[in-house]
């Protein structure tokens, strides 16, 4: 999802930077993030996206800049006077209060009277689906009954914007795959802004509008899942999300778009060229395994303009069910070459080559992507 | 068959085995065996010489309700009184030290970063010197000359040292509380100590001010270690005999001194054991007092 042009974002980090000592956890992150968006951070451990979610929610001061949220400056505001609320990784559900009391936690702050209370308890608990379990006390209930509880507690505040980290973190992977199918719900219907934190890229891809990808307290790309798997802007956001094959060279010539880079002695492959392309540049082409082919003989006629063929050696396959993976070493010292194919024809991939024996992978000029560094 | 056969096997093993609840007892059998021998038995044998009675030297051991008929009608008006004037002046002094103690713990626990163990170990540093000693400082403290009145005197706000210092029930329950304070330090450091601090950040969030906070999640959590608190020191200085017998002077007695006057000047050892019984029974109902007024629910989610 793009942002409407004329309308202002929900929230605007400008430069926001975290030092610890000389260490930068974030660094000088600017970015906006629309009115009722899914917007995820992703990124290895450590990479500082709990960091920038605490300094969103005013649990941590930002060393320099300042975030707006909803047009506000945030400044120092301590997280009770700022429009968000946060789902604690640890859940931080208090072991002194029955669930329907957690739930009411932050609406007594609000001032509603005791029956308001109770009514918007009930409805948070069975939009949850807890319903009927107020009374329980929170060491009587499971994991993910507490994460929807840690949830319910912080949506019945209404605000504006929901921070999250990591919150399926805790659970199974089955649990957590329902979980995310209803947390995508819950933000749809009720239009809240959701800030994501998460280390697993499949759960940022099937969930977000967007994704901020970081690392070394950087934010690296920001795009939709789409862009994001389909064009990577540097090699580092390529290799986190997803497979990703690297042929490193220079570019030899720019010519109706497309740019030639040399990979080896006489070797070229083909790529649409970015608008600074030049020949002599050092470049690196990045092709998927899913989007290359491979063929037990050299393939006919097609090697010309629309294609790039490389020839090399099989490695090793092995046959994942639905799809085979099969290792090529294109050239000896480089990093073998990982192909993907879909198992559909009678021969399966992973049968097709003989460990050793000669292959021919191709994929067409427009499947790949020129990336700088 | 193999498969059926594996349960089987199973709950017969369970059969032979022993119950789990004697699993790790031989653990507590050394305690057990002191607790029996030191307390359970002494006990017993005050419980016993409670019913018995003193003709001049000899204790006969003639089974009677008579100590205990003193203590309940007019005649033990004063042992009563002198009870109910022990619980207040340890209720007093429980109250000043848990009220030092909580922002001592809490300042250990949430203000304190590192070498925490040096803190506690300074927390010790008055037990170091004996009780008795402790005591004495007081009273070099509170004296007619002591450091407060000649302090007084000597920058010229007083000319006459202050009376009301020393020998009344205010000087034991200040020494008392001084004494005991460290007690009380430790159980609540340890309650606020175990607080996970995202508790803290979502009542933040949730949009509790500070002073909200405490008192919505921190004070509630603590509540455990308080009450271990409280308990450990109100429960011992009811029957102090020390601490009143130095800073005390004849106003400041508590039940404590009756009863070692009962055993020792007077020479009356079923009236001193009925006596302790009592001061027993009414340690008891107090306790029970207070932790009705805590309430069931409340400590029951205080024990998570
Ligand atoms: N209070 C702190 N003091 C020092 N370093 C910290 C502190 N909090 C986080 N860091 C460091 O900042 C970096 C980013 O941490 P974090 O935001 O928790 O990463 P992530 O959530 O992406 O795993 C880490 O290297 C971490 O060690
Ligand atoms: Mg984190």
């Amino acid at each position: 999802m793009t942002q409407p042009a004329n309308s202002r974002p929900m929230i605007s980090l400008q430069s926001v930077s975290k030092r610890f000592g000389n260490f930068a956890a974030v660094d000088s992150a600017t970015f906006d993030i629309a009115p009722g968006e899914f917007f995820s951070l992703l990124g290895p451990s450590g990479c500082g996206k709990t960091t920038l979610l605490r300094m969103i929610g005013g649990f941590e001061r930002q060393s320099e800049g300042d975030i707006l949220i909803d047009g506000e400056p945030m400044g120092i505001r301590p997280p009770n006077q700022r429009p968000t609320n946060m789902v604690f990784q640890s859940y931080a559900i208090f072991p002194h209060l029955d669930i329907a009391e957690n739930i009411a936690y932050g609406l007594v702050n609000r001032g509603f009277d005791k029956a308001t209370i109770s009514k918007k308890v009930a409805q948070a608990l069975e939009m949850v689906r807890l319903g009927g379990l107020g009374n329980r006390r929170t060491n009587q209930i499971s994991g993910g009954q507490r994460q929807r509880v840690a949830l319910a507690r912080a949506i019945v505040c209404e605000p504006k914007v929901l921070l999250l980290d990591e919150p399926l973190g805790a659970l199974d992977k089955k649990l957590r795959e329902e979980m995310q199918i209803e947390l995508r719900q819950l933000q749809k219907s009720l239009g809240i802004t959701f800030i994501f934190v998460t280390h697993d890229q499949e759960e940022a891809l099937s969930l977000s509008d967007r994704i901020a990808v970081m690392a070394r307290g950087q934010v690296l790309q920001i795009d939709t899942a789409t862009a994001l798997y389909e064009r990577p802007n540097c090699r580092e956001v390529a290799g986190f999300i997803g497979n990703m094959n690297f042929f490193e060279g220079r570019i030899s010539s720019v010519a109706n778009g497309v740019a030639a880079i040399e990979i080896g002695p006489g070797q070229h492959v083909r790529v649409a060229a970015s608008g600074s392309s030049a020949p002599g540049q050092v470049a690196i082409l990045a092709i998927r395994p899913e989007k290359i082919d491979a063929a037990a003989t050299m393939p006919q006629g097609n090697g010309s303009i629309s294609a790039n063929v490389i020839k090399a050696r099989a490695l090793a396959g092995s046959y994942l069910g639905d799809r085979s993976l099969i290792l090529a070493e294109w050239r000896e010292g480089t990093a073998p070459v990982s192909v993907s194919l879909q198992n559909r024809k009678a021969q399966i991939g992973a049968e097709t080559f003989a460990a050793e024996a000669p292959i021919w992978l191709t994929w067409p000029v427009e499947a790949g992507v020129l990336l700088n560094n | 068959m193999t498969l059926q056969a594996a349960p089987t096997t199973t709950a017969a093993s369970l059969q032979t085995a022993r119950p789990e609840w004697l699993d790790g007892l031989w653990l507590i059998v050394p305690t057990l065996l002191i607790v029996v021998g030191m307390m359970v038995a002494p006990l017993a044998g005050i419980v016993l010489v409670s019913f018995w009675s003193q003709t001049g030297f000899d204790i006969q051991r003639d089974w009677n309700l008579d100590n205990y008929r003193i203590l309940f009608t007019a005649e033990g008006a004063l042992y009563r009184i002198l009870i109910l004037k022990s619980l207040w002046m340890s209720l007093t002094a429980t109250i000043a030290v848990v009220l030092l103690a909580y922002p001592m713990a809490y300042f250990m626990a949430f203000r304190i970063e590192r070498a925490k163990l040096i803190w506690i170990i300074l927390l010790t540093v008055p037990f170091w010197t004996s009780y008795l000693l402790r005591i004495f400082a007081w009273k070099v403290i509170l004296g007619f000359n002591g450091v407060i009145n000649s302090g007084l005197k000597f920058i010229g706000v007083i000319d006459k040292p202050l009376e009301f210092l020393l020998y009344n029930p205010a000087s034991v329950t200040i020494t008392l509380a001084h004494a005991w304070a460290a007690y009380a330090v430790l159980p609540i450091y340890v309650s606020l100590e175990k607080i996970d601090r995202s508790y803290l950040e979502a009542a933040t969030d949730l949009g509790d001010s500070k002073w909200k906070r405490f008192w919505r999640i921190t004070f509630p959590l603590s509540l455990p270690g308080t009450i271990a608190a409280t308990l450990l020191v109100f429960i011992p200085t009811v029957g102090d005999y020390i601490t009143p017998t130095l800073v005390g002077g004849t106003s400041g007695i508590m039940i404590g001194n009756s009863i070692v006057t009962q055993f020792g000047k007077a020479n009356n050892a079923p009236l001193g054991a009925a006596l302790s019984c009592v001061m027993m029974l009414a340690i008891t109902l107090a306790v029970c007092a207070f932790l009705a007024v805590i309430g069931r629910k409340r400590l029951k989610a205080a024990d998570i």
